[in-house]
């Protein structure tokens, strides 16, 4: 179904690729689509071009955005080694926001995943047709003739053309089918599994790399924009003439608030502009506003906390049931029951949220650090009553995503900013902005129990989670996030009677996801409650999981009307397994000792279709104090791309999760935000991240799964677990900064 | 007016003497090397040197540099090719990169006052500097091998 035709060079390409370069455009079928319901659909949409230039270049497009993961490097490495190019002579050119490349919202941990076939077709029918072209030059069969390395060498002869010298000729060549497309054995590759440096590598180290903060347009404004303090607030007066008196700035704009459900859109407020950002801040802060605040100033974290806890305790909506958990209840002589709680939190990239746009002659062109330039176009355009089209979105690298560059509200603001002032406006948001402003991870209450046998061993377990949901964005009576496949009803356990169900909740700030989403409080109660479940029968924990592991199996999680489409990506309890045996050897699990303020701990969670097992290593001191000294991860996320990438996601992971479970609270009175900046929304520093994280990848030919996220949420089971070890207190609230060690 | 050096080049303002550094090199000068991340001095992303010591320039203000030289990542060699960022380069330091300018501004400012750091050392002098993507294990790493000690 994926097929490859030759384009005609359009639009932004004729920018990219001068004229008489060969261009290949990947019409693919993104791998998950196969089993989805809109396969139709997504089925058409070209999501990659690849180009050869005369002077032998190769000009490959990312069309996923670049936020620290390395994809901007590692999917044009798997065009680049399917074609037999040479590394040093490929160009990588961002892609704008353009849904002919099939989905660019750059979350999810799905580039490789979705990506990699097609990009494997598009260098294997580049390289074929390189190879025919060069058959004909030569009067020789094709089979005859090699592509390697930038050139198609003839070994009978001994003859041998660079690329370059075959781009007119290749191009004329007929499209080799799907199913005629050879491809590279593993052993051949030049990239693939290799570490190659990251594209950007010089331009971050020079301080020349180019994030939405640093995008300028001639003649643009700075704009810094105050808004309400509680979701959903409407500006009742302002008096801004202090403001503008303030040297720089010109005048000030009111944006209009947001139309429920709040969505992508612009929050609204009053947005000074000025010649530089500081004059904007600085006129910003003589504003006098009034705030008509509205309904959701009731919002406050402790009396939502306890709302979510009791709704947590009364049954909910099922939505996976195996067996019969209310019979096995019923006639168990023993259960254990427990309740756990983590707070909202927000994404704090190291970048803030930045933009600049213009809006001239009807159209919008924006430079956005953004995840998601499609739904930069979608939101701009019905924020500005103009057709998608008419919205050009340039991607510039991201300083940090974590998913809250996905919502391209900030985008809008500069947009609508624009339009207003007649010239190109940057908005830069504050820390203050980010923290008071955010897509909020979700607060959730989760309550488990579970009938034990006499070895403590779960026969029956009960799951309930509440949460508000992400669907808030949408509709403004959404109350179920839905226990979906994050953590919560796809639990790997061998155990007969199992029920997940799950609870409503209203959200009362903007919700969105971050990295791992539902995962994160999930995988903190599903493997902390295991851990507990081990204490009870006092054993050892890594041999207590492979026991309640059971038999490798696939666990069927899938609605009973979808069971019969095929699915790539089963859960394989062996692959479970594999990861804590692996882990528990290369942590030297057997030899460790836990007592006197030490304590080893370890989780296991699959999430974004990928196994990992986490071990850590933990010292609580005197005062409480927490140091991680060592984390050992091993991760089976299918075929690998690019290995060193992949470990820089775990060791990253392994220190957002710290951040995770030591620190990370936001909170809400009176529907405002309590934290604002670093200082009291703290995020792990040198001192206080492990020190040394160990990542191992498991070795397989199973298909690419994803490595962004998975590594965050075995941590703070894994940490939460270590420090029961270390002194028998058992944590079941995050973050551990609020619990008394000692 | 105030005068002062940028990277090595005599410079002069006249605007607001309380605008902070960070400002007038990013939006004046378009040095955008120097990040902002906080406003408070909290993170460490807009860290330049101020006669060779490392500062936040998004808390030092335009007439706390007058008669002094001030050094952002884009004058830290002219190549880019000062010992840190050759090591960070080996290492493979950066993931989104935006913290990664300050982060080797202050290990260059460290590296200046102990040639071979300990680790504590390291974490004395790099707990200001945050990096969301986690990159601490490397940025260590290659501290180390740009001083010569042993990791």
């Amino acid at each position: 179904m994926n097929t490859i035709q030759v384009v005609s060079r359009r639009g932004f390409l004729e920018n990219v690729f001068s004229a008489g370069a060969l261009v290949l455009g990947a019409r693919i079928l993104p791998v998950e689509a196969l089993a989805a319901d809109k396969a139709d659909d997504a089925a058409w949409h070209p999501s990659v071009y690849l180009g050869l230039e005369p002077d032998g270049r190769v000009i490959i497009v990312a069309h996923r955005s670049e936020m620290g993961t390395g994809i901007r490097t590692a999917l044009p490495m798997v065009v680049a080694d399917e074609l037999e190019a040479d590394w040093k002579k490929v160009r990588i050119e961002q892609a704008i926001g353009d849904p002919k490349y099939g989905s660019q919202n750059t979350d999810g941990s799905n580039s490789i995943r979705s990506f990699y076939e097609p990009m494997r077709q598009a260098g294997a029918t580049a390289r074929m047709m390189l190879e025919s072209a060069a058959a004909s030059k030569w009067g020789v069969a094709a089979s005859e003739c090699q592509a390697r390395n930038h050139e198609v060498i003839h070994a009978k002869s001994n003859r041998r053309l660079g690329y370059g010298e075959l781009v007119a000729l290749a191009a004329q060549q007929p499209v080799p089918k799907k199913e005629d497309l050879r491809f590279k054995s593993p052993a051949e590759y030049r990239y693939i599994g290799k570490d190659v440096p990251i594209t950007d590598l010089d331009d971050i180290c020079s301080g020349r790399g180019t994030f939405g903060m640093d995008a300028r347009m001639p003649g643009m404004l700075y704009a810094s924009i105050e808004r309400a303090p509680v979701l959903g607030g409407k500006l009742k007066s302002c008096d801004d003439a202090d403001a503008r008196k303030v040297p720089g700035v010109s005048q000030t704009v009111t944006i209009d608030p947001f139309k429920p459900p709040y969505g992508f859109q612009a929050l609204g407020g009053v947005a000074v502009v000025a010649e530089n950002t500081w004059a904007a801040m600085q006129g910003r802060k003589k504003l006098k506003v009034e705030w008509e605040l509205g309904q959701n100033t009731s919002y406050d974290s402790e009396t939502y906390r306890k709302s979510l806890q009791e709704t947590a305790r009364k049954p909910g909506r099922v939505e996976r049931s195996v067996g019969d958990v209310d019979a096995a209840f019923a006639s168990a002589t023993k259960t254990h029951e427990a309740e756990y709680y983590a707070p909202h939190l927000a994404h704090a990239p190291m970048e803030p949220p930045a933009a600049v746009a213009e809006f001239k002659d009807g159209k919008v062109v924006a430079w956005a650090a953004t995840q998601n330039p499609q739904a930069v176009q979608d939101t701009v355009a019905k924020a500005l009553g103009i057709d998608k089209k008419d919205v050009t979105c340039h991607v510039t690298l991201l300083g940090g995503g974590f998913g809250r560059k996905s919502k391209p509200d900030y985008v809008a603001e500069a947009a609508i900013l624009s339009r207003q002032l007649g010239k190109p406006v940057k908005v830069v948001w504050s820390r203050e902005d980010d923290v008071h402003f955010d897509y909020f991870h979700s607060a959730a209450a989760m309550y488990i129990k579970a009938a034990l046998d006499d070895k403590s061993r779960p026969t029956a377990w009960l799951g309930r989670s509440v949460y508000p949901p992400i669907g808030s964005q949408n509709s403004v009576d959404a109350r179920y996030g839905g226990a979906g496949g994050m953590g919560w009803i796809d639990v790997p356990f061998d155990i007969p009677n199992f029920r997940a169900e799950n609870g409503p909740a209203e959200a009362h700030v903007r919700i969105g996801w971050l990295r791992s989403v539902a995962n994160i409080y999930h995988a903190f109660a599903v493997h902390s409650f295991v851990d507990e479940l081990a204490a009870l029968a006092g054993r050892d924990r890594v041999e207590y999981l492979l026991e309640i592991l059971g038999q490798p199996r696939i666990i069927e999680t899938r609605p009973p009307a979808q069971q019969n489409r095929p699915n790539p990506y089963p859960l394989d309890t062996g692959r479970t397994r594999r990861v804590v045996e692996q882990v528990a050897e290369q942590s030297g699990w057997a030899k460790k000792k836990s007592g006197n303020g030490r304590g080893f701990g370890i989780a296991v969670h699959r999430s974004f279709l990928s196994y990992v097992a986490t071990v850590v290593e933990l010292e609580v001191d005197g005062q409480g104090r927490i140091r991680i000294p060592r984390v050992d991860t091993v991760v089976d996320a299918g075929k690998v791309v690019h290995p060193d990438r992949v470990r820089a996601q775990f060791e990253g992971a392994a220190v957002f999760g710290t951040g995770v479970a030591l620190m990370g609270e936001i909170t809400a009175k009176n529907g405002q935000i309590q934290q604002s900046n670093f200082h009291n929304y703290p995020v792990p520093r040198i001192n206080e991240a492990p020190y040394e994280t160990h990542v191992h990848i498991v070795s397989t030919d199973a298909p690419p799964a994803g490595v962004g996220e998975p590594g965050v949420p075995p941590m703070a089971p894994a940490i939460c677990n270590a420090i029961f070890a270390a002194t028998g207190k058992r944590i079941r609230e995050l973050p551990l900064k609020k619990q008394k060690l000692v | 007016m105030i005068q002062f050096k940028v990277n090595g080049a005599n410079r002069q303002f006249d605007g607001d003497p309380e605008m902070p550094l960070l400002w007038y090199l990013r939006d004046l000068l378009d040095l955008t090397g120097t990040k902002f991340g906080c406003g408070m001095g909290l993170c460490g992303a807009c860290t330049i040197h101020v006669d060779k010591a490392a500062a936040r320039s998004c808390v030092t203000l335009m007439k706390d540099v007058a008669g002094k030289s001030v050094t952002t990542i884009e004058g830290l060699s002219p190549k880019g090719d000062h010992p840190l960022q050759r090591a960070w380069k080996t290492a493979n330091v950066p993931q989104c990169g935006y913290c990664q300018s300050g982060q080797i501004m202050q290990a260059a400012a460290l590296l200046k006052d102990k040639p071979k750091p300990t680790d504590q050392d390291i974490d004395k002098a790099m707990q200001g500097n945050i990096c969301r993507c986690g990159t601490y294990q490397r940025i260590r790493q290659a501290i180390k091998m740009a001083a010569g000690v042993k990791a």
